[in-house]
């Protein structure tokens, strides 16, 4: 996926601009974040489990060359095959190459955030070959043209409405010509159309959110059972993953999965947790009978050891997103790339580079609901913050600075996600008045009125300056 | 396939050992992680599902309709008679696709003369399907599938609706019970090719985050718990 991160400052204006955007977001406070309260409270042994999910992840991380290897063997055993990609490139050029050894025209795809992140699809056209998304998310967003904005619910910035509008634009040629209203109609339509491309896939795409070293298995967890089809119907599965989605045993993969989808949606469980081991068995009716694992590198191996490596537990599961104040106010494409929120704040420039993406971890307050919310106990803040201080001896800037300059300036140019924050107003006026007296007096105690809340900007011009070109609203 | 796999194997191999400052995991270290593999350490324990057997079945059924699925708990010899009443009920037609499993062969199909029954994988055009479950977790009301020439994986993914017999012995408390099941079943190191847990019917929440059934999978499941 190409990256817009660099242009994160007006990206995130045009997102506090965007009507349809700021009505989708506001619907994640009482979705999403407070589903996963239910469901941890549901849990007493919540707390225990995230414990222990953490430490699974550490010692994965500590013996990761050790599982890869393990794992490797036990696929290769059951007769699959494992290929090894250092980089994004090997990536697309190793599954390239497998769907056209099956002279395949269609691969039916299951989200994977790996395959955005090595932008797979437009390697698979380039190559004549239609990657088709079955995710009804991703389904929503390939017929947009739009990348991902969420890394669970990856139409989650757009309205039932929009979603109407796009089927109708697209399946109006399949016969399809009523504009639908109700979201179990829309639901229905994908169904339909989605369900004859899944039976003519000649490959099936897939990514994991384990690998079990125990087994050889991948592991997947949806709840439209997309991936199921995906890796059942077709005549080959590719299971494409990263390097840190090995874990030990399936005992691990029980305390994982027990987070995991209370922390992503609420869940108890997802409808759909599926473990595939090699390709289809000598007397089985079904299943592919090629099966290969893509396991791909692409920078990671170099975060273990670092002050970073931390991130590396992340299983993705979407809470840091969900429970962010930022997230909440400008959505995941401000963030200009696959991994949005505090994750991708942290992720981000480690895998495109800080030239690229050094703004994103000045995307904080620093409240901390992130990390309280993290199933494996990311030290989300603190490993933004390392950025920060990087990104400042990189510029060589002043040490006062450092403690709250960019985020001031990041939120005070904003006076609607400003706005958004104003909850949060008093930590982060603790921040500045930390960083030097002078910041004590920066109108960030609520009260503030439409008209007044537009301070002045360290650069880009005065209040006045300001006040003159936009005008009271 | 890639023009130098062991080059590019070792490559991320190494740049793993380079980063944590080490070579390949020897000696001690090594028995470590063999033993942790050879002997899993479980995780904490979900103390709700710790009951004795019946009231382990009860939270299963509690929740699998917790889930969306509808549960009938009946008599082995009403098992046929439930799968044709229950079509009736939801107006579908009393055909079905149904797993070649021995552990269904038991049950009164025969009696039950307005029902169609073709044994076999799931096909596209198949509105309803019967399977066998390996096991039920009682944690979550979750019905654990295992992959085989008995047990095709289509029928469980393709119909419409999906018709789910689980015996009472074969509720489990967590997760971790059924992977002890299965290594007794199928050996360590010989999962079967698919495992499907399935926890109520396909749903999705995209589409401003509210949950809709029937995405791609079976928009209802019916489970018939039978006791043994
Ligand atoms: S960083 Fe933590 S909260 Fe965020 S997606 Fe990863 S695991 Fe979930």
């Amino acid at each position: 996926m190409e990256s817009t991160a660099r242009d994160f400052n007006s990206n995130v204006d045009h997102a506090l601009a965007d009507p349809n955007l700021q009505d989708s977001l506001s619907k994640l406070k009482v979705g999403f974040s407070e589903r996963r309260r239910q469901a941890a409270e549901r849990l007493p042994e919540f707390e225990a489990l995230r414990d222990r999910a953490r430490d699974i992840k550490n010692h994965a991380l500590a013996n990761l060359d050790f599982y890869l290897e393990e794992f490797e063997r036990k696929v290769l055993a059951l007769g699959g095959h494992v290929h090894w990609a250092p980089t994004a490139a090997d990536a697309r050029r190793i599954i390239g190459e497998l769907c056209q050894s099956m002279g395949a025209r269609t691969v039916a795809k299951s989200k994977s955030m790996v395959a955005e992140e090595i932008a797979l699809n437009e390697h698979l056209e380039a190559i004549g070959i239609a990657p088709i998304e079955t995710d009804l998310g991703e389904y929503i967003i390939q017929l947009r043209h739009e990348p991902p904005s969420h890394i669970i619910a990856p139409a989650v910035h757009l309205t039932k409405d929009q979603v109407a509008d796009t089927f109708l634009e697209h399946h109006a040629k399949l016969g399809f010509t009523r504009r639908l209203t109700e979201r179990n109609d829309l639901v229905a339509e994908a169904r339909h159309v989605l369900r004859q491309k899944f039976l003519d896939a000649d490959v099936g795409l897939t990514g994991a959110n384990f690998l079990v070293a125990e087994t050889g298995s991948s592991m997947l967890i949806t709840n439209e059972g997309n991936a199921d089809l995906s890796n059942t119907l077709p005549r080959m599965h590719i299971v494409l993953a990263s390097i840190e989605k090995v874990i030990p045993t399936l005992e691990d993969a029980a305390v994982l999965l027990r987070v995991l989808a209370r922390s992503a949606t609420g869940q108890e469980s997802s409808a759909y947790t599926t473990l595939n081991t090699g390709p289809k068995r000598p007397g089985d009716l079904d299943g592919p009978e090629h099966y290969h694992v893509v396991i791909l590198d692409n920078g990671r191996s170099a975060v273990l050891g670092t002050e970073m490596q931390e991130i590396l537990r992340c299983i993705r599961c979407g809470a840091c997103m969900n429970h962010c104040p930022v997230y909440g106010a400008i959505g995941g494409h401000a963030y200009g790339w696959v991994y949005p929120g505090p994750l991708g704040a942290v992720l981000t420039p480690q895998l495109i580079g800080v030239e690229e993406a050094g703004n994103l971890p000045n995307a904080s307050t620093f409240c901390g609901r992130c990390e309280s919310v993290c199933p494996v106990r990311i030290p989300l803040p603190k490993l933004m913050r390392h950025w920060r201080e990087r990104e400042f001896e990189r510029h060589l800037t002043p040490v006062a600075v450092r403690q709250g300059l960019a985020l001031w300036s990041f939120v005070a140019r904003r006076p609607r996600l400003y706005r958004g924050l104003t909850a949060l107003a008093n930590r982060v006026l603790a921040l500045f008045g930390r960083a030097d007296g002078r910041y004590r007096a920066l109108p960030l105690a609520g009260g503030w009125t439409r008209y007044r809340d537009l301070p002045a900007p360290p650069a880009g011009g005065t209040f006045h300056a300001q006040w003159k070109k936009k005008g009271p609203t | 396939m890639s023009e130098a796999p062991t080059t590019a194997r070792a490559q991320i191999l190494n740049g793993i050992r380079r980063s944590l400052r080490r070579g390949e995991i020897t000696g001690e270290q090594r028995e470590a992680v063999e033993e942790r593999l050879a002997r899993p350490p479980l995780g904490p324990t979900v103390a709700r599902a710790q009951l004795a057997q019946p009231e382990k079945v009860a939270l299963f059924c509690q929740w699998a309709e917790a889930n969306n699925a509808t549960v009938a708990r009946v008599a082995a010899s009403d098992v046929a008679a439930e799968v044709v009443s229950y079509l009736a009920r939801n107006n579908l037609p009393a055909r079905a696709a149904m797993a070649p499993s021995p552990q269904l062969a038991d049950y009164d199909w025969d009696g039950q003369k307005m029902l169609s029954l073709r044994r076999g994988r799931g096909e596209a055009a198949d509105q309803v399907s019967i399977t066998g479950a390996f096991a039920g977790i009682a944690e979550t009301g979750t019905l654990v599938m295992a992959s085989g020439p008995e047990h095709p994986v289509t029928l469980n993914l393709l119909p419409d609706t999906h018709i789910v017999v689980v015996r009472e012995s074969d509720i489990v408390s967590g997760y971790e019970d059924v992977w002890t099941r299965l290594r007794q079943r199928y050996g360590k190191d010989r999962m079967p090719r698919t495992i499907n847990t399935l926890t109520g019917p396909s749903r999705t929440g995209d589409i401003e985050q509210a949950m809709e059934l029937g995405a791609h999978g079976p928009r209802r499941m019916h489970i018939v718990v039978v006791p043994t």
